[in-house]
């Protein structure tokens, strides 16, 4: 006797009771293919976009941060379109890496690109640092009057990303605008209204003996180290605390801070 | 076409006088939390209906097919896949609204009001009258989040759609806004308002006490 063919097959699974145990195992089997390649397919196909979308928001929010320091459209117009320089730097080596920025995503698919944190050291909660990270630098003449570095970590529903903007003496705070975040809308999520991002403008980082004092208040901001809080997002605002501190600090930016303000760069 | 005017019932019935939100008091939690602004609302809504539509009809045309031991499972699969594309979907093409709906559209996929009308209506009928009944529920959704968007807009931004309204005092008009309406607590009082409102106007839609309290015989002095 022939082997039976697909369509038989198919008329036999379809005549079998439902609630056999071949059935069920069937159908569980087909709907979860059938899921996955539905689900598979629209991440595939949509992904560039999504992509372009991303980077075309950073793009954005970079410029929004540029002019929305006092007095830096102004700069930005005298010096034309090319006043700010990209530069990839090596954070464990403290120098400019020879790394081209649109390299750097294949450069920190590797392993030995990243240092493990301590939990100590991990105040944002992200585990492992890229040594590699591409920063912005605006000269006048031979120094840095403006340096805007990425900053990131998890805050209370999933990660923050942002970039802060210092200025010449690496320890006042030009400006930070949120690039990324997934936290609670109306609440954690008025880190990216423009008003409460306005209030890091001014602000230090450290005081003059070098310790770190930057805070997020619970409330009013009572001085030149602290921003208001946010009310209602009381993790949303600590979590901000604790990137800010862990990325200027001495696991992050803090050596490359150093390092400009004696002329290194 | 006798059938419809029954379709017709099937449709507006969930509008109000069985809305899923007001009286089965189904899938608040993301009502509470994208109605701060009418936009978010409007795209939540309508990503949710989508949803319930798409998987009200997929899961009617396989319901002869799907053995009882695992119907639950089937049909959080499917819903939880329609809700990944409709998410991609909205990040790719509404990238702005995307990012301030974050997580909810992807809890599409708990909200009860889905699984619930593909459980209760989807398995027993047959797709044409399970996606009206779908478009109904989500409509009556929609109409909820869209009121409630517009109420919280309005009082705590003065505005509507992102267009000034009301003039704020802070742009030189009479305006405060009502801040309280930006958080969460407020969407439970505008929700408690509606069911109250359209429990006075409907009253059959009040349930009967559940539990007497004990009558406690006062001691006599």
């Amino acid at each position: 006797m022939a082997k039976p063919g697909p369509i038989t097959l198919w008329k036999r699974f379809l005549s079998l009771p439902i609630d056999s145990r071949g059935k069920t195992l069937v159908v569980a089997f087909l709907v979860s293919v059938i899921c996955a390649v539905l689900v598979t397919g629209a991440t595939v196909i949509l992904r560039p976009i999504q992509q372009a979308n991303r980077a075309a928001e950073q793009q954005m929010r970079l410029e929004a941060l540029l002019s929305a320091i006092p007095g830096m459209s102004e700069v930005l117009d005298e010096a034309g379109g090319g006043a700010l320089t990209t530069v990839v730097v090596n954070l464990k080596k403290v120098a400019a890496s020879d790394v081209a920025p649109e390299d750097l995503p294949a450069a920190l698919e590797s392993a030995e690109n990243w240092t493990q944190l301590t939990p100590e050291q991990d105040l944002a909660s992200i585990g492992n640092r890229p040594d590699l990270v591409q920063v912005f630098f605006l000269r006048d003449g031979d120094d840095i009057s403006l340096a805007v570095l990425p900053i990131y970590g998890v805050g209370h529903g999933g990660m923050i990303e942002a970039m802060i903007a210092l200025r010449g003496d690496m320890n006042t705070i030009a400006g930070l605008t949120v690039t990324n975040q997934t936290e609670t809308p109306g609440l954690g999520g008025r880190i990216e209204e423009p008003a409460w991002q306005a209030s890091f403008s001014g602000k230090r980082l450290d005081d003059d003996s070098g310790a770190m004092r930057f805070s997020v208040a619970r409330g009013h901001s009572t001085s030149e180290f602290e921003v208001d809080g946010i009310t209602g997002a009381t993790r949303t605002s600590n979590a901000i605390q604790r990137i800010v501190r862990f990325w200027m600090g001495a696991d992050g930016f803090g050596p490359l801070r150093d390092a400009i303000r004696r002329r290194e760069f | 076409m006798a059938a419809s005017p029954r379709l017709w019932t099937t449709l507006t019935e969930p509008l109000i006088r069985q809305n899923p939100i007001t009286l089965q008091i189904l899938g608040i939690c993301s009502a509470l939390a994208v109605t701060t602004a009418l936009d978010t609302a409007l795209t939540m809504a309508a990503s949710l209906t989508v949803v319930l539509v798409l998987s009200a009809g997929i899961i009617s045309m396989i319901r002869k097919m799907i053995p009882g031991t695992i119907r639950l499972i089937v049909q959080i699969t499917i819903v939880a896949s329609l809700v990944i594309v409709i998410d991609q979907i909205l990040q790719a093409y509404f990238f702005d609204i995307s990012r301030r709906l974050s997580v909810f559209v992807s809890l599409i996929t708990t909200n009860c009001l889905v699984l619930g009308r593909t459980e209760s209506f989807a398995r027993n009928n047959p797709p044409l009258a399970s996606m009206v009944d779908a478009l109904g529920n989500g409509l009556g959704y929609s109409l909820i989040l869209v009121v409630i968007g517009a109420l919280r807009e309005v009082l705590g931004r003065g505005k509507l759609f992102g267009f000034e309204v009301l003039p704020t005092v802070d742009q030189g008009g009479w305006f405060t806004p009502f801040n309280l309406m930006l958080l969460a607590p407020s969407a439970f009082f505008m929700l408690g308002g509606l069911v109250w409102a359209v429990r006075s106007a409907l009253p059959e839609q009040a349930e009967p006490i559940e539990h007497t309290p004990p009558e406690v015989e006062e001691p006599s002095r």
